[in-house]
This record gives structure tokens, sequence and C-alpha cells, in this order.
């Protein structure tokens, strides 16, 4: 039993399945899952369908702060990836010819790339750091994504581009497919390779990482372009959702719920050793807590108290040094109950 | 002094890390006016037990007594708050902020306001180093300070309050013979005034020269207390090591290799690095230990610094086999087998949080590139040979390395640049914080290596190693190599005159 309570994944995912419980017994229709036309549908498949731009950013931050970073441009990048993605389809006029949608979805993930690029640049050669290198980004993306859109809410009309967001495969949710890609090729390059274990080397001990031969400066650029590449993907998702490209509120707050989803799956912000396992859970984590919001009818004006209350407990709950005090407070009571009588307890 | 109550009580001591038993039900005691020294070879439990002592680590089971009364501290605060001044083996300081704040820090002097009186602070900061006989600026950053210094800085922050117990762990492993001997007259004052002193060390002679009293570890149990007057030392290392220390004789080079004309591995002319370094000139020869002594600030870590990629070259060129290399990284060096062991392991070499294992491959790995994974049975069996080789206890290569006691990540550091099949290492005060019998099976594997044609660089602050170890000896002075002489006909203390010998054309 301990082993299993030692496991770095036991407290993210007891977070995660106490979550689906208090859901499931406020409103037991939360776990139903029903077959529509052979697709699924249920607040779960939900949960699937709209983490994965989450999945996607969290993925991305979580090599990121692994080599002790922090990249809060991610909404703004989504935000860049939307716009070109959808001026260019829109520019097109022929939204629904795949050749276009390659086109206009490979640029747009570009833009992220470069975006992510820029932020490694700052960081990895110009030593700025990390938060306000990033900080430049998260500003000045979300104007230029209002410049490539002149200034509207772009909007589009393509089938196709809806069904990243919206389509089915084989029952689930297409988008869904897309995190599980996402997730694979990101555990599969972190482990297969020795990446993981550079990266680790990176943030948790630079210098001496350099003296031992590693490239520190390209494994930080690179968490960046990664990060960036990730929030192009899950820009599209999201422009694909609403079919519009709005620059103001695509992906807004979304690094503070990335960095949620990080810590809360075992991640230090202290950078070092990562769990690809643990932000998945995390991801889910966040976004059953966002549908539990909507599910209890929280008022929308008191949703981020709702919120902060609900991580300070997830977050007290998988502190290992808060769990140990609560253990020993018996015991501390009892001494102190013991002692107040005749003041400081004197030695024999 | 017998019938004296003592100062400090320490019964049952007990503490476990998961499920290995660090300190096992260990007595141990101190009284005023006298400096203890725990003795104990690496990973022992030395540093255990002085955390236990200070309030570092939680007893699982033991009752300590300060005075008389049963006293437990949460943290090393509250153990300062009793009176009890703790200079611990990782040095715990904040290395961003300036030296006086450093050593004031927790206890700034206060104007009338509540804000901090900085002056007063810088003041009080110059008055603690004077003490030690360092005439630093308080002003500046603590970052910038060699290591020896930096130690120092801890020192005179633990001794500028009014202390009954002053705990150092292993306070002269970096220090140089002048600012042992100012150490050694401020702990003789306190000593005086009725402090009880505990101090660690693997040198003997600082133990003998110092200490009135022997508490002695092995395997985390307590082997015996003893007067320093009444234990030999070749009883102590007989009981600190659990063996006779016969076995610790050390090994003889094998001759043979004289080659009448040797060859040059690696030739360094004009190397300058300011302000460390100017103008140094050195000639490594295949095979050979080439050992190097210097004053503190004499350069000896820019120099390993400047040969292996580390820092720049400002001026000076460094050739490989008679070829000029630029050695702009330390990955450059290493590609051509010039690897560095940095004095600095815990910032410049160990990555704490991962495993043995992964720091031993970590610049193999480094050098194949991320795509080519070493495969993970590969990296197992070739972590498992090097704890073998080198005795790295515990073997156990899945621990993290931060976990390991100090002379057992000197170990794992050793391993990990091996690892590489260099041509030429630079060691860095390799036995620093390394026990009596790791520290002669270090100085052997050096001389091994070099039997096996492998060209190595000895640096350290202990002039004896350095001529037991080198085959000859670079004497450094002003960040020159001023002098290259064969270790046969020198002596410690012709050595020291060499070193410490004043440059005729400098004032
Ligand atoms: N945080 C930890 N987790 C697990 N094991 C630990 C931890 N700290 C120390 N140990 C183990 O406890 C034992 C005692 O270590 P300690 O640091 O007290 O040795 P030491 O006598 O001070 O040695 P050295 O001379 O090398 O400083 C070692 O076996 C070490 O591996
Ligand atoms: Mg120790």
């Amino acid at each position: 039993m301990s082993a299993v309570m030692k496991h770095r994944l036991f407290w993210p995912l007891v977070v995660l399945l106490a979550l689906i419980l208090l859901n499931t017994v406020s409103r037991p229709s939360f776990v139903r899952i029903t077959v529509h036309d052979g697709r699924l549908y249920g607040s779960l498949i939900d949960i699937l369908r709209n983490s994965a731009p989450l999945m996607l950013v969290a993925l991305g931050m979580t090599l990121v702060i692994a080599t002790r970073g922090i990249d809060l441009s991610v909404g703004a990048i989504m935000a860049v990836s939307g716009a070109v993605a959808l001026t260019i389809i829109q520019d097109s006029g022929d939204p629904a010819n795949p050749a276009v949608l390659a086109v206009a979805i490979g640029t747009a993930v570009g833009a992220g790339l470069v975006c992510g690029l820029w932020n490694g640049f700052l960081i990895s050669v110009l030593g700025i750091q990390p938060i306000i290198a990033t900080l430049v980004l998260m500003l000045a993306g979300r104007g230029i994504a209002l410049l490539i859109t002149g200034g509207f809410i772009t909007t589009i009309n393509s089938d196709p581009y809806k069904f990243m967001a919206q389509g089915y495969v084989l029952g689930l949710p297409f988008a869904f497919y897309v995190s599980l890609v996402a997730i694979a090729i990101v555990a599969l390059i972190e482990r297969r390779t020795a990446l993981g274990m550079l990266t680790e080397a990176v943030g948790i001990n630079p210098e001496a990482s350099r003296l031992a031969g590693v490239r520190a400066r390209g494994i930080i650029w690179g968490a960046y372009a990664a990060s960036g590449l990730l929030a192009g993907f899950a820009g599209i998702l999201y422009s694909s959702n609403i079919m519009a490209a709005d620059a103001n509120a695509a992906g807004l707050y979304i690094e503070l719920d990335a960095i949620l989803a990080v810590v809360l799956g075992g991640t230090s912000l202290a950078g070092g050793t990562f769990s690809i396992a643990g932000t998945v859970v995390g991801a889910f984590t966040i976004q059953t807590l966002k549908s539990t919001i909507t599910f209890l009818g929280v008022p929308p004006a008191v949703t981020p108290v709702f919120m902060a209350a609900v991580v300070v407990v997830v977050v007290l709950v998988q502190s290992r040094r808060f769990r140990r005090f609560m253990g020993r407070l018996p015991a501390r009571l009892r001494t102190w109950t013991s002692r107040t009588p005749d003041g400081a307890e004197a030695a024999s | 002094m017998e019938n004296a109550l003592p100062l400090v009580q320490v019964t049952g001591a007990t503490v476990r890390f998961q499920s290995d038993t660090a300190l096992d039900d260990v007595d141990f005691r101190m009284f005023a006016g006298e400096v203890h020294s725990l003795m104990g070879e690496n990973g022992a439990g030395k540093s255990t037990l002085i955390k236990a002592l200070t309030g570092a680590l939680p007893l699982d089971a033991g009752v300590i007594t300060l005075d008389g009364r049963t006293v437990q501290f949460a943290t090393p605060h509250d153990a300062q708050l009793a009176g009890i001044s703790t200079v611990y083996q990782e040095i715990d300081l904040l290395p961003n902020l300036t030296v006086a704040e450093n050593i004031a820090l927790g206890r700034e002097p206060r104007g009338r306001l509540g804000s901090i009186d900085w002056p007063a602070m810088r003041r009080l900061a110059r008055e603690a180093l004077a003490d030690l006989g360092l005439d630093i600026d308080p002003a500046s950053v603590l970052a910038t300070h060699p290591l020896a210094v930096q130690q120092l800085v801890a020192i005179a922050r633990a001794i500028s309050t009014d202390v009954k117990v002053l705990v150092l762990d292993e306070p002269t492993s970096s220090l140089d013979f002048d600012e042992v001997a100012e150490l050694f007259r401020v702990i003789r004052e306190l000593k005086s005034r009725g402090v009880a002193i505990l101090f660690v060390s693997h040198f003997l002679d600082q133990v003998y020269e110092i200490c009135d009293r022997i508490t002695v570890l092995r395997n985390g149990r307590l082997v015996g207390e003893y007067l320093t007057t009444e234990l030999l030392r070749i009883d102590l290392v007989q009981k600190m090591l659990g063996r006779s220390a016969a076995a610790l004789a050390a090994r003889p080079r094998l001759d043979g290799y004289e080659d009448p004309d040797p060859s040059v591995t690696l030739s360094a002319r004009g190397v300058t690095v300011l302000p460390g370094i100017a103008d140094a000139d050195l000639d490594l020869v295949e095979g050979e230990v080439l050992g190097v002594a210097g004053l503190l600030g004499s350069g000896r870590s820019e120099l390993a610094r400047a040969l292996t990629g580390v820092d720049r070259l400002e001026a000076g060129i460094i050739r490989i086999d008679g070829q000029a290399t630029r050695l702009s990284s330390p990955r450059r060096a290493l590609s051509v087998g010039v690897v560095y062991s940095s004095e600095n392991r815990r910032t410049e070499g160990l990555i704490g949080e991962l495993s043995v294992l992964e720091n031993i491959t970590l610049a193999l790995q480094a050098q194949r590139g991320i795509l080519r994974r070493i495969r993970s049975a590969r990296q197992r069996e070739l972590a498992a040979s090097w704890v073998e080789a080198l005795d790295i206890r515990p073997p156990d290569i899945d621990r993290p390395v931060g976990t390991l006691s100090g002379g057992n990540q000197q170990k794992v550091l050793l391993a990990r640049l091996l690892a590489l099949s260099p041509r030429v290492i630079v060691l860095d005060e390799p036995t620093r914080g390394i026990d009596v019998g790791a520290k002669v099976e270090i100085q052997n594997l050096v001389g091994e290596l070099a039997d096996t044609g492998l060209s190595v660089v000895f640096i350290s602050a202990e002039l004896e190693e350095v001529l037991r170890v080198g085959t000859r000896v670079a004497i450094l002075q002003n960040g020159r190599v001023v002098d290259v002489l064969p270790s046969d006909g020198l002596t410690t203390d012709s050595l020291l005159a060499l070193v410490a010998r004043p440059e005729e054309d400098e004032s």
C-alpha cells in the first residue's frame, strides 16, 4: 500500500478521482455516457474533448518548466496561430479545400514555432529571465494577432476545419486523438532519446551540466520552441472550436491553467525532474474542475474565487510537508495541552 | 573535568532515511571549554549526527540535552537561539547576497524605525571577518569569492553571535594553512571562553592539533569516545575503518615508462584569463601526474578552468598532441579528451536530484548526443561497473546522488569523467572532504590511471598530497607557473617555501 502511495502519480490521481466523485455525487448524470449515431456523449467525453488545447499547452509548459523556465506567452501564441490560419482560409475563398487547410495549418503552426524560437533566443542566447522574455510576446502576441486579422474577429465556414475540434472518429472526439498523439510523441521523444534526462540535468544544475558537456543552451532553446509549436496547434484547435479567430479571447489565461496543470502533476516549478503522465492527469484535473464550476452553477462572478479555493486545497493535499504536518498534528496538540497547566515542561 | 556535567548530551540518537539507518543508537557528549572531534569514514554518519543535533534533521529516536535540559529543535534557527551555532558541511549561504548580509542574515541590526541599519551591519561583518584575519569588502557579493572565502564567511557568521556550542562540519576542507591557523586561533580563544566546539575534519593532523576528545563513528554506530592524548593515530584509523591501517599503503608508481622522449600530450603557452592567471606555460607529458601547488589566490582553479575550456582564454594557446586546439567550451574540451573535475562538486559537478546512474552516464550521453541514447541495460552495466571499480557506497545506482556522503559523491564525479576514457584529466581538489581510506584509494587510482597513459593534473591545497601523487610539481604564483620541479627532490617544507616565496619583481 505504501509503495502505491509513494508513487508520484498517486496524489494527482486521487485529486482527479475525488473531483469526479464530487461531481457524480452532486449530479449522478455526470458519469453517464450515452451513444448517438455511434458517437459517445457525456460530461466525461466533453472533458476529453475540451481539454485538448490545454493538454497541448501544458505538455510544452512541462518541458519549459523542467529547464527552470516558464512560458507566459502560450495564450498569445494561440491567438497568433488562430489568426494566421483563419486569415489564410478566409482569403483563399475556398475554405473547404484540403490544400488550403494544409497550408493554413502549416503556416499557423509554423508561426507558433517561430514565436517559440524567439522566446528561446531571448532566454538561451541573450540570457533574459524567462518570465520577462516571454512576457514580451504575451503582451505583443495579441497585438500581432489583431494586426493579422485587421482588427476584426475573423470567422470562417469550413467543415473540414470545424472537424478538428468538433468532429468524431471511432466514437470519440477527434480533438482527443490530437491530445493522445501529442502526449505519445512528447513522451517518446523525451524518454526514448536522452532528451528527458539531459533536460532534467540542465534544469537542476545548468552549470554542472555545461561542464559535463551538455548542450544546455540548445536544450533550453528547444524546450521553448516545442512550447511554441504545441501552442500553435492548440490555437488551431481553439479557433476550430469557435470557428473564429478572436485575438483577445483565444487562449486567455491558459498559461495559468497550464502552469497549474504541470504543478498538479507533480513537476516542481524549481525545474528538474518532470512527469509527462503527471501533466496529463493535471490537465484533466483542471478541465474537470472547470466543468465542475459550470456544473455546480457557480455564478461567473465568483468563479475565480472558487477556482482559487479549490486549487489551494488541491495543492495542499499534494504537499508532502503539509501532509506530514497534518499527520503530526494530533501528537502536537496532545503535547501542547499537557504542557499548558504548568507552563513549559521542565526536563527531568 | 571528568566530573563536570556535559554541556551537550545526546543519548540513543537514531536517524533513518526510508529503509536505511544512517545513525543507530548513538551516544555523544560535549563539555564546555573543550574541542571535540567526530571521526569516521565517508558516510559514517557524522553530518547526520550534526544535523540531528542542530535541528536540521528530525531524530527518529533519542534525546538531546543542553545544559541539563531536554531540548528539541525544529529548525537550525531554534538551535541557534539556544546558543548552538553551526557551519554545515554543505555551506548554506546565499550566493546572491553580499558578504555582510550573509553574516547578519536573520539577526540584522535594526535602526530606530525597525529598518536595517546598513552601516552597523557592515561594521559587524567587518569585525567578524577581521576576527578570522580576512580582509574583504563586506559589501561585495558572496558568489564573487572563491570557495575558501565563502567557507570563512560561513564560519564568521557562526561565531558572530553569542555561542555556547560551535559546530563546524569540515570547516577546513578548502582552506590553506594560513587560514587554518587563523581559524585555530579563533577556536582556541572560544575554547578559553568556555565554548564547546565540535570540529569535524578528515585531516588527522588538524584533529590532533586542536582536539581534546574524539568520538568515532562507523556505519552509523558509535565505536567509542577517547581522549586525543590517549589515542594513537594508527588506532584511530583502525577504529574508523574497522580494518587495519596497513591496507592503506600508498601504492608505488610503476617505473618503466621513463620514456627517453616522452610525448607531450597537452602544452599551454601564455595562457591568460584575467584576473586569475596571466601568461601561464605548462607542458603535460603522457602518463604523468603533474601536481600543482600554490597558495590560495595563486590561480590554481583558474588554471584548471583555462586548460579545460571552462573559461575562455583571453590570450595564449593550447596544443594537444602538438596541434593548436581551441577549447571554446567544456563540450569541445571533452570531445578531444580533456576533462575537468571542479573543486566545487555540489554546484559545478553533480546533479543532486538525479541518480548515481544518471550522474555517471551524463557526460558520456552528452557526448553521444540526444538521439543516440545509451540503452538502459548498457547504462546500468556501465554505472554498476564504475560503482564497483571505485567502491562507491552504498552500491545503489538508483539513489539520488545528493544523498550520498561527500566522499562517495566525489567518486561518482570521477566515474563520470573516467567513463569518457579521457586523455587528460584535470582534478581540482579531488580528495577534498574525503576520508583517510578513500583518499589513499583515490590517490592510488590516479597513479593507476597515469600508468595506463592518462595525463593527470592534480591540484590540491595539501602539499603533502601533491608531492605524494605528482611525478612533477608545478609551482603557481600570482597566476603564473614559476617553476616545474620533479617531486622526488622536494619535501613538504621545501615546497611550502617555494609556493610562499615572495616574488622578487613585485613589491
Ligand atoms: N537525505 C538523505 N537520504 C538518504 N540517505 C542519506 C541522506 N543523507 C545522508 N544519507 C546517508 O546517511 C549516511 C551518513 O551520511 P553522512 O552525510 O552523515 O556521512 P558523513 O559521516 O558526514 O560522511 P562524509 O565524511 O562523507 O561527510 C550515508 O550512508 C548517506 O548515504
Ligand atoms: Mg559529512
